[in-house]
């Protein structure tokens, strides 16, 4: 029997088995933002520790950062202090820091496949839940909490409980209008948000491999909504032609081509779980309450209460209450306050493409608050490049810096009182966007396009094709 | 003498928080997260949820209290360490709920605060008895797998690598993982992408 990418990488980086039954695993790759960082350097402080390997560890700022005005110091005194704390950790610690002012700046995991530090082969860690979006280089990549970024600092090392891998097959093709984040969330809304706990999701069969490895990284970006631990695509030529010319990417590339091969899948390998979806299947989805899970397609009527099961009505009761919906409403035609393009799931510049492609000549509806926000200062760069800003700027939209925005409420980017917010980002859970009544709706950057242009969740196959 | 990281019981007060997919964004609002230390965070533990009124953390019969007793897929969300940093800073010692995220429940874990499961049925049981009478004690005892009150017990299940690790006292990661010493350096120097292809 062969073995699973997971398993590969695995046993390449097992350090030793623990005592308590876990394993030590290396990590390959730390990835650092100012959020969960800080406590974890005093932690290290505290017991006279270095960072083991400095080399092996990248830091920026994403999630306080403002995305118009970003003259030191922040108008935040908290937001400044963060910054003070990573910039005095990165010089004491000599971690390289990708700063405001450093054109390699952006959302952490927008920013480490960019610069190339992302690898087939790798195990990566970030203290945030995200870090799974690089698994879609075949990585092994997780999400950690600050007790684990100070393990990772001091000791390059995890302890980690082993994983089942369960493949995710879709089969078949998209059709037009449906995006990679249409995948993932028709995904979520079959398993469930904890159907993949115990888990490390592989995704395969011929939709993924017919994505670039931007709409690979949408996928994996949102496994952790569906609870698993890791998400990731087997490395192919896609991946290869990424990388290739990267600032980081391996020199000798042709022998690192060859290793990554051997740490794919093997075709006889082994799963402890397949589920196979057609691709042909899935509409342009949209989530309607407060858990990832609790989507339709945007053309369809929101579920009556008597099609859950009894443990789950009550959930279901609150998401109706708090959204202020109703079973059998649509969310075409449901009108909108806010419009979101951005985030480390659709921040990247085939996201802003295919959102300018429904922007372009159209404007956004009066009483709509539009922002596309790029992942990071290489993508604005590109996006402008294309002149992707002017479309937007033409159509009514606001064109930012890089950060977070608001896919969370950490920065000035923030939902006002009960607006109603369509989102590229991954997360809807009440008060996420920054209001705690606030209300979000995810989906893909073109519908988010759309439903700014509309006024209203739209359906995008009827303003592309 | 024993290791005083060793945790075979957990024993308190309960506070019954209902509804199943609890996220970290509603145990501690992001807006918290402006913060370099964790200090401050237990008085913003379930702060919007709590804007709305009487919620079970701002009820005086669960004042107190440090078990805290929740349905399905608690600490779902984000990664964010502040989560279980502002219900320990809040009081709590202990979780018990019907199943966790995972990476709330490694965070727990790291942070020396067991996390046990308990069937739906026996959540509902358990639920109603602390509603019934707050101030009874409560334990959570991992060597015998249970969750017990004067009256009665509940099958609590904890996977067997966590438990030993509360039991042994070794659930504090970081010095299992600096005593292995230059085995870290030797992983490190097989693997191509370390060495240079
Ligand atoms: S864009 Fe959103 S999900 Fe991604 S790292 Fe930033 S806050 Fe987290």
């Amino acid at each position: 029997m062969g073995k699973t990418l997971l398993h590969k990488v695995w046993d390449a980086h097992t350090v030793r088995e623990l005592p308590s039954g876990q394993t030590q695993l290396f990590v390959g790759l730390h990835l650092v933002h100012e959020v969960t960082s800080p406590q974890a350097f005093e932690m290290l402080r505290e017991r006279g520790l270095t960072v083991r390997f400095p080399k092996r560890t990248f830091a920026t700022v994403d999630h306080i950062v403002p995305t118009d005005l970003v003259q030191r110091p922040f108008v935040d005194d908290l937001a400044e202090e963060m910054m003070d704390a990573i910039e005095q950790n990165a010089a004491e610690f000599e971690i390289p820091l990708f700063n405001i002012d450093d054109q390699r700046q952006g959302v952490v995991h927008v920013i480490g496949p960019e610069l190339g530090l992302t690898q087939p082969g790798m195990t990566i860690a970030c203290g945030d839940s995200h870090t799974s979006t690089h698994g879609a280089f075949g990585a092994v990549a997780f999400g950690i909490g600050t007790s684990q970024v100070r393990d990772v600092l001091a000791t390059q090392c995890l302890a980690m409980d082993p994983l089942k891998v369960r493949r995710i097959e879709v089969s078949g093709a998209l059709s037009e209008g449906v995006y990679a984040k249409d995948v993932i969330l028709h995904i979520i809304g079959l398993l469930g948000v904890n159907g993949g706990v115990g888990y490390g999701y592989e995704y395969g069969g011929s939709v993924i491999e017919a994505m670039s490895i931007e709409e690979r990284m949408t996928v994996c970006n949102m496994s952790i909504e569906g609870g698993a631990r890791v998400g990731y695509v087997n490395p192919d030529q896609t991946t290869y032609d990424y990388l290739n010319g990267r600032p980081h990417a391996p020199r000798n590339f042709e022998s690192a081509v060859e290793w990554w091969e051997s740490m794919a899948s093997d075709e006889d390998a082994e799963y402890d779980d397949l589920v196979q979806i057609d691709g042909r299947e899935i509409g342009p989805t949209v989530t309607w309450g407060i858990t990832p899970g609790q989507s339709v397609g945007v053309d369809q009527a929101l579920p009556e209460l008597d099609a859950f099961a009894d443990a789950d009505r009550s959930t279901v009761r609150e998401a109706f209450d708090y959204m202020d919906f109703e079973p059998g409403q649509r969310i075409a035609g449901t009108k909108v306050d806010v419009a979101f393009i951005g985030s480390c799931t659709n921040g990247r510049l085939s996201d802003l493409r295919e959102a300018a492609r429904v922007a372009r000549g159209r404007k956004v509806a009066s009483g709509v608050r539009a922002l596309v926000v790029p992942g990071s200062q290489q993508v604005r760069a590109a996006a402008e490049a294309e002149g992707l800003h002017e479309i937007f700027a033409e159509a009514g939209f606001q064109w930012r810096g890089a950060g977070c925005s608001m896919c969370l409420a950490m920065n000035p980017d923030k939902l006002q009182g009960r607006e109603l917010c369509a989102s590229s980002s991954n997360r809807n859970f009440k008060g996420r966007q920054g209001s705690p009544t606030g209300r979000t709706l995810l989906m893909s950057p073109a519908m988010v396009a759309a439903a700014a242009v509309a006024g209203e969740g739209a359906d995008v196959r009827e303003l592309v094709g | 003498m024993e290791n005083s990281s060793v945790i075979k019981t957990i024993t308190g007060r309960g506070v019954v928080v209902r509804g199943a997919d609890i996220d970290t964004d509603r145990i501690i609002p992001a807006r918290f997260l402006r913060t370099v230390t964790f200090e401050h965070l237990g008085a913003h533990a379930f702060e919007d949820d709590r804007a709305s009124g009487d919620h079970p953390f701002d009820q005086a019969r669960f004042q107190g209290a440090s078990i805290l007793l929740a349905n399905a897929n608690f600490g779902c969300g984000s990664s964010r360490e502040h989560a279980p940093q502002a219900l320990m800073r809040w009081g709590i010692k202990g979780f018990v709920a019907e199943s966790f995220a995972e990476i709330f429940f490694g965070n727990c874990i790291a942070m020396g605060l067991p996390c046990v499961r308990v069937a739906a049925e026996d959540m509902q049981t358990l639920m109603d008895v602390v509603e019934s009478d707050p101030a009874q004690e409560v334990a959570i005892d991992l060597e015998a797998r249970q969750v017990r009150w004067t009256g009665g017990q509940v099958a609590a299940d904890i996977a067997d690598g966590p438990r030993e690790q509360f039991l042994k006292g070794s659930w504090d990661s970081l010095g299992q993982l600096l005593a292995a010493g230059d085995q870290v350096e030797n992983t490190a120097r097989k693997l191509p992408y370390v060495a240079g292809f």
